[in-house]
């Protein structure tokens, strides 16, 4: 038996084989070939793979959501299979001996061309679909694996760390547990883990070595532990504790329909952060009121190219339909710093937390904004929308966004497309200018919602990415918390509600503070409604509100 | 050889969809089928010169149908036509 000690991001117990991430490879190895023959039933082979691999995509689509839906996969298929595209790929290989990798690419890119050239903006986007078929065949050619699992069992998924963009790739069916040997308790592996309600464990380092691989290990993520081999007592321990927890998760079923109330009486509404439409049903299914935070940057980091606006107005229209009349905060862009995007061409910076990234590149460059925001109004009509600007500093920021955002109603109003009247503006309070200014602000918006991950890491000059500052980084910080009740009151002197979408809503041993400080609304993780709705109804505001309140602003404050 | 011209209603054109539509159907039938928008002509069986053609709403395209089941063909694309694009 093996025991490692790492650091637990997401609570639970999950027991099952171990496995190593497979990235890409990204480079195609350019080579001639002798057996021009052999190369080419490579490719034949490669190909009828990735037909069926489509073939299966497009199954599951038409179960999942109708033939609409599958047609996008059939349409790859015959992508794949088309004469001009095989003819030129068997040209390439038997005339020139070029490689079958090689020879995809190079006509990938001939294809990718032709329909760039054309004067049809539809057309032109359809360069990004020769470009996903030929990668699929290029990937079998590779032997890479496609979401970088390839096993027929649920997986205890291990990593160096994963980008935003690998993580939405996942195979999520797959995936018990994760383990990682860098990261932080606010990368994306953890919030990933925190939204599917599995356990993750980071800061391994290299205790996690490729041996285990296939072993079976048990991870417990309260405790931040990695059993590998476990002997038949650990294994009797950790499986007792596996059925404790969903018991206690069948206790917490128990609360569903109830509301959010405290036993003095005082409510708040407990929402949930998603990062893509599959989210949706870990929201309803424990119960939330409503989507406080749905990060947008998927449906960039998913595509090779801007994603049109027909291709963002499905997405934002599927979150809003399945959730019906509840409320959903849909959030711009956030892309620099952390989350990077090849497309966007952005220049490396020195310092890319303090760079160009989500609102400021939207005003820097107004047509991706404009394509956003037209999807977004014209999915309005579909649900209760409430829009909101990620990283401000600036009130003249802010009536920029708007501005924009009129125009964008103007030209669906002339167009005759519908929309809904009844949107909502909002900001994230997350750089220190922003709370400080939060009075001027509060004039100018619909509501607040404070990403405390980014708010700690500015207010404290503290890298939220670097396991090294862990006990630097600290979201109770009294001078993270005064922020917080600074933004709070000066929206509610401005009579707009306030909430909180960063990972501290679900920190239950500030959910006193929350309540003493009068947030309206909680945006966490699908698994945290519950426990959360548990501490709220188990509160009494009125007992602890004092005690907060001094220890929060007066002399008892501990300067941590 | 039977032959039928269609004026484009759709208003997105012969994009990616109708075109992956199109080639199924003409996969029904042994004729070999050949769309053409003005001088250029392209069998219908490969989506991505199809594609590649960008037919938009409004324009005319002359189909051609021939082999054995043409007679079949010709009135299973045409209704094809009329029903997608």
């Amino acid at each position: 038996m093996i025991s490692i000690q790492g650091k637990g991001v997401s609570t639970g117990i999950a027991i099952g084989p171990l496995y190593f991430y497979q990235r890409a490879k990204s480079e195609i190895v350019r080579a001639t070939v002798k057996n021009a023959e052999k190369e080419w039933e490579r490719f034949k082979a490669s190909q009828e793979k990735a037909i069926e691999q489509l073939g299966k995509l497009a199954d599951k689509a038409r179960e999942e959501a109708g033939d609409e839906a599958a047609l996008l996969f059939e349409t790859h298929q015959l992508m794949a299979e088309d004469l001009d595209y095989e003819e030129a790929i068997q040209g390439l290989i038997e005339e020139e001996f070029l490689n079958a990798e090689a020879a995809v690419s190079d006509v990938c890119a001939q294809f990718a061309e032709m329909f760039a050239s054309m004067d049809d903006p539809y057309m032109q986007a359809r360069a990004a679909d020769v470009k996903d078929v030929s990668s699929r065949i290029i990937s079998i050619l590779t032997g890479a694996v496609q979401g970088g699992i390839d096993s027929d069992v649920p997986v205890i998924l291990a990593a160096d760390d994963l980008a935003p963009s690998e993580t939405v790739q996942l195979d999520k069916s797959k995936i018990l547990g994760f383990i990682t040997e860098g990261g932080s308790g606010s990368s994306h592996t953890a919030i990933l883990a925190r939204t599917m309600g599995i356990p993750a464990i980071i800061g391994v380092g290299d205790q996690i070595k490729k041996e285990y691989e296939g072993r079976e290990v048990i991870i417990d993520g309260t405790k931040g532990q990695i059993i590998v081999d476990s002997d038949d007592n650990t294994r009797k321990v950790m499986l007792a504790k596996l059925e404790e927890q969903k018991k206690t998760r069948e206790m917490l079923e128990k609360l569903k329909g109830l509301e959010n109330k405290t036993k003095d009486g005082q409510t708040i509404r407990i929402y949930c952060n998603i990062g893509s439409p599959d989210d949706v049903a870990p929201v309803l299914g424990n119960d939330a009121g409503g989507i406080g935070l749905f990060r947008s940057e998927f449906l960039y980091l998913n595509c090779d190219d801007y994603p049109t606006e027909d291709y963002q107005f499905e997405a934002y229209k599927k979150v809003l339909s399945d959730m019906g009349d509840k409320e959903v905060v849909i959030r711009t862009l956030d892309i620099g710093a952390d989350k990077q995007i090849g497309y966007f061409d952005l220049p490396k910076e020195e310092n890319p937390a303090m760079g160009n990234r989500a609102l400021r590149i939207c005003l820097n460059r107004p047509e991706i904004f404009r394509t956003q925001l037209r999807a977004l109004y014209r999915a309005s009509a579909f649900g209760h929308l409430c829009i909101m600007f990620p990283m401000v500093t600036s009130v003249w920021e802010v009536r920029e966004a708007k501005k924009m955002c009129e125009r964008v109603k103007a030209e669906l109003t002339a167009e005759g497309k519908a929309f809904s009247n009844d949107v909502q503006i909002g900001i994230m309070i997350e750089t220190p200018a922003a709370a400080v200014m939060s009075d001027r602000l509060a004039k100018e918006v619909d509501f607040f919602s404070c990403g405390t991950n980014d708010l700690t890491q500015y207010t404290l000059a503290c890298d939220r990415q670097n396991a090294d500052l862990g006990r630097f980084f600290n979201p109770h910080h009294p001078a993270v918390l005064r922020l917080l009740k600074m933004v709070c009151d000066n929206a509610h002197k401005n009579g707009i509600w306030v909430g909180i979408c960063g990972e501290l809503g679900a920190d239950l041993s500030l959910t006193d503070t929350f309540l003493s400080i009068g947030i309206d609304e909680l945006s966490v993780s699908p698994r945290a409604v519950l426990p959360l709705r548990q501490k709220v109804r188990d509160t009494n505001v009125a007992q602890v509100r004092d005690e907060v309140l001094s220890s929060l602003l007066g002399d008892k404050t501990q300067l941590s | 050889m039977k032959t039928f011209e269609y004026t484009i209603t759709d208003p997105v054109g012969i994009h990616a969809r109708p075109a992956g539509l199109l080639v199924k159907e003409v996969k029904k039938y042994t004729s070999t089928v050949t769309v053409a928008k003005g001088e250029k002509a392209v069998n219908a069986l490969k989506l991505m010169a199809l594609m590649g053609l960008g037919i938009k709403q409004g324009e005319t395209v002359k189909v051609t149908v021939e082999g054995a089941d043409e007679d079949a063909a010709a009135a299973g694309i045409e209704a094809f036509f009329k029903a997608n694009l």
